[in-house]
């Protein structure tokens, strides 16, 4: 039950091997890598900008993984996510689940994904030659939280 | 109370965050007051359908009060991932 978010990079395989260290009840680990892209809508991304609400941050993913673990049987989780400037290739978040066997972990990484994408307070600015947008919320990742409820 | 602001909306008020004392009863009384005082508030709070809220760093509406209240946030649609 990890929750970060900092400005450096980070290493996924030391951060799985982290999370099942010492134990050996854990069946599943699945992980999601986010990756910055070098281009939207046709136009090329020189870097992208991730602003957070430090304080509110932190609690927002603790309460995203809190109802993770309350929904599946899972036996750790691990959320991290940057800020700062980024450039295309890089890594900016992690999240992994896991749990004695796989559909759980599976269910679980992809909720966390969905949550952190519309209700994290992160914000992100692209910048391209023609200067800086910040990205628009995507009806889809609206889309996606509903499939959750009920 | 703390006011703090982010993204575009950090950028339309020109600071990210300021410390104000207002007799405003709810978020949206607050809007309101702000709306009134300068354009640049104005410009910020032109479509509060773009614009969230957080009270005491919970997600918040228009009409929530502000009795007691130590921080409030104004933002975009969040973002990450």
């Amino acid at each position: 039950m990890v929750v970060r978010v900092l400005e450096a990079d980070f290493d996924i395989g030391a951060e799985r091997t982290a999370l099942s260290a010492g134990r050996t009840d854990i069946g599943a680990v699945v992980s999601f890598t986010g990756l910055v892209r070098g281009e939207a809508g046709g136009a090329k991304i020189d870097d992208m900008t991730l602003e957070h609400y430090p304080g509110m941050t932190e609690r927002a993913l603790q309460d995203i993984e809190a109802q993770a673990l309350a929904r599946w049987d899972l036996q750790a989780t691990l959320i991290i996510h940057r800020y700062g400037r980024l450039r295309p290739g890089a890594q900016s978040v992690l999240v992994a689940a896991a749990s004695p066997h796989r559909g759980d972990a599976f269910a679980a990484a992809e909720f966390l994904m969905d949550y952190l994408k519309s209700r994290a307070p992160f914000w992100k600015k692209e910048r391209t030659p023609d200067g800086g947008t910040w990205v628009d919320a995507r009806d889809s990742d609206e889309a996606a939280l509903e499939r959750w409820s009920g | 109370m703390d006011v703090l602001y982010f993204a575009w909306v950090r950028e339309r008020i020109g600071l990210p965050k300021e410390e104000l004392q207002t007799d405003a009863a709810t978020v949206g009384d607050l809007v309101e007051e702000l709306k009134a005082r300068e354009d640049r508030y104005a410009f910020a709070f032109a479509d509060m359908r773009a614009v969230r809220v957080a009270v005491d760093q919970e997600l918040s509406e228009l009409d929530t009060p502000l009795k007691g209240v130590r921080e409030v946030a104004f933002f975009p649609p969040m973002t990450g991932g």
